[in-house]
């Protein structure tokens, strides 16, 4: 019997653990003619405020080694046209629709999880309190303890949609507030956004984005963001969502392991759009040579036994 | 038709200076989807570094001798790590090719004349052009532009298919010294009153802004092929955005979608060709 991949994140069950992470899927149909989203866990939409924004002016991103720092800027359609442009699209396609929710003042979040609350299709909401970009972008939020509890408790009030806080990694401790989101109702939380980065041209000396300062994703970030989901995972009870330059299925199983119930992969979808059936294969194929019949039973399965110092 | 991503091997790199080379690989099934003026997103397989594919214009549509497509070529030109690999590149190597991508050229026909302005590197989207244009008789003229006149390519390739070739170089070893606009624009004032000539052009920004405000000025239609920065070539990162004075939109999204309403759209998927007189020119 083929082992059973699907995940429980509150309400929620996935048929698999996968979900396209935010700002690198558009808005999911961009990608339609590629991969059947109804194939994927969930696709998590752009970062969405009540109205439409224009982002920062390119250039916008710049490789680095493993990974790129990006400042896109949250360009995007404003949460009433993406309900009816995409929303209904995403539906007939059979994708479980994340929409991440931003907002420049707590009311605006409150509003934009309103519009989506009577919006049929939304499977549950990622708050984006962790843009590193813009400064209006709910870091304010989910930099402070206060800020954090405090958006997610008027959020939970507002809907009765799953409310999944993404979270900064540019904290000291990440754990903590993944703390403060729970104790305020948060069903979940994912974790990484990027790390707050910048790369210079050092021929004219001058920034090679156009914000300066950007978000690092990629492989490069991988190992510190398995130990941040690894620290979360050890806090809180409510599931957590690890993402941080996962290329393969043993990227993905890593942060299983560490505690992930699902994990969000983005950088690596612009390497590679056809990663989806990949990533599935290689769950599958673990699961198989580990004689293990569900998915779900690795979540958080790391033995932190110290490893031999000899090579076998 | 979708495009298709494939690993595929290099059949020949041919270097035509120490910077250009025209890469060749072999990807049919991707030759067989592409229209003038699309795109590749490519990279050396298997690594990480370079971690994203870069976008390249489709050069060639290759053939062999029945005529059966075999793949597709891109003129390279050496600029930074990623080019610098790829310059390297030997035959049997493989590229990880994903296309084609984004909205082709709209080819014209006789009586309308088609003038392809190109710039440096900008020569690799008019070989496919020239030919569907050879093919419907349509008067061809490539007006191009380099810095010096051993960075003149494949003028053999545009002569057997008819094209009347105005060249230019920086240094004045061959055609007329100086930039591409100067014979353009002078054709541009000799264009008989009720004639019309599509501008087509690709090369550095600041030669894609002179040539579609010279179109304008003169009343004849352009388009033009940009190239920005560009992370996936499918609409989802956001990075490769341009300015447009239009609203709606081109793309290859799911029909009824419209590009959002803010000005700065997609290149990889409402482009990278583009009316020039849609685009805002700083």
């Amino acid at each position: 019997m083929a082992p059973d991949l699907s995940v429980s994140i509150g309400s929620l069950t996935l048929p698999n653990p996968l979900i396209a992470a935010s700002g690198c899927f558009g808005y999911g149909l961009e990608y339609d003619q590629v991969v059947d989203l109804s194939l994927l866990g969930g696709v998590v939409s752009k970062g969405l405020f009540m109205k439409e924004r224009q982002g920062h002016p390119p250039p916008r991103i710049v490789e680095t080694p493993a990974g790129m720092i990006n400042a896109i800027g949250l360009q995007g359609i404003g949460v009433h046209r993406f309900v009816k442009e995409k929303l209904p699209l995403l539906r007939e396609r059979g994708a479980r629709t994340f929409v991440n929710v931003c907002g420049t003042t707590l009311d605006e979040y409150v509003e934009v999880c309103k519009v989506l609350s009577q919006a049929e299709g939304v499977a549950a909401i990622e708050l984006n309190i962790s843009c590193p970009n813009i400064k209006e972008g709910g870091i304010q939020f989910g930099c402070s303890l206060n800020g954090t509890f405090d958006v997610v408790s008027a959020v939970r009030k507002a809907t009765t949609l799953p409310v999944i806080p993404k979270l900064t990694p540019n904290v000291t401790d990440v754990a903590s507030f993944a703390k403060a989101a729970e104790d305020a109702g948060a069903d979940a939380v994912s974790l990484v956004n990027t790390f707050l980065a910048m790369a210079i041209d050092v021929e004219t000396r001058r920034p090679k984005i156009s914000n300066v300062l950007g978000g690092l994703s990629g492989p490069a970030i991988r190992p510190i963001a398995v130990r941040m989901v690894w620290e979360c995972y050890q806090l809180v009870k409510i599931p957590v969502i690890g993402m941080g330059g996962i290329t393969d299925a043993r990227d993905a199983l890593e942060f299983m392991l560490a505690g992930a119930t699902a994990v969000q992969i983005g950088t690596q979808n612009f390497v590679d759009p056809f990663i989806w059936a990949k990533v599935l294969d290689g769950l599958t194929d673990y699961l198989t040579r580990h004689n293990v019949a569900r998915l779900r039973d690795l979540v958080g399965a790391f033995d932190p036994t110290p490893p031999t110092a000899a090579h076998a | 038709m979708p495009p298709i991503e494939i690993d595929a091997r290099v059949i020949a790199n041919a270097r035509l200076s120490s910077e250009y080379s025209v890469l060749s690989l072999a990807a049919p099934e991707v030759g067989a989807r592409t229209e003038p003026g699309q795109f590749v997103m490519v990279k050396p397989a298997g690594v990480t570094d370079p971690l994203l594919r870069r976008p390249f214009s489709i050069f060639e549509v290759l053939r062999d001798a029945q005529g059966a497509i075999t793949g597709v070529s891109i003129l390279n030109k050496r600029a930074g790590r990623s080019t610098r690999r790829l310059y390297e590149l030997e035959v049997g190597d493989v590229v990880s090719c994903l296309g084609p991508l984004g909205q082709p050229f709209r080819p014209v026909s006789s009586p309308t004349r088609a003038w392809l302005v190109a710039g440096g590197v900008g020569l690799a989207p008019f070989a496919t052009l020239a030919e569907a244009l050879a093919k419907s008789q349509t008067d061809t003229t490539l007006f191009y532009g380099a810095r010096t006149g051993e960075e003149l390519f494949y003028l053999d390739f545009f002569e057997r298919l008819g094209a009347t070739l105005v060249l230019t170089t920086e240094n004045g070893a061959r055609g007329t010294k100086g930039r591409v606009t100067l014979p353009l624009e002078a054709a541009l004032q000799a264009l008989g009153a009720g004639d019309t000539a599509m501008v087509y052009a690709c090369g550095p920004e600041p030669m894609l802004a002179a040539v579609a405000k010279l179109a304008a000025r003169y009343q004849q239609p352009s388009q033009v092929s940009v190239e920005r920065v560009m992370g996936c070539g499918l609409g989802g990162c956001y990075s490769c955005v341009v300015p447009v004075k239009r609203r709606d939109d081109l793309s290859s999204e799911a029909p009824g979608a419209k590009e959002e309403h803010a000005n700065l759209v997609r290149s990889c998927i409402s482009g990278p060709v583009f009316d020039g007189a849609e685009l805002v020119w700083d």
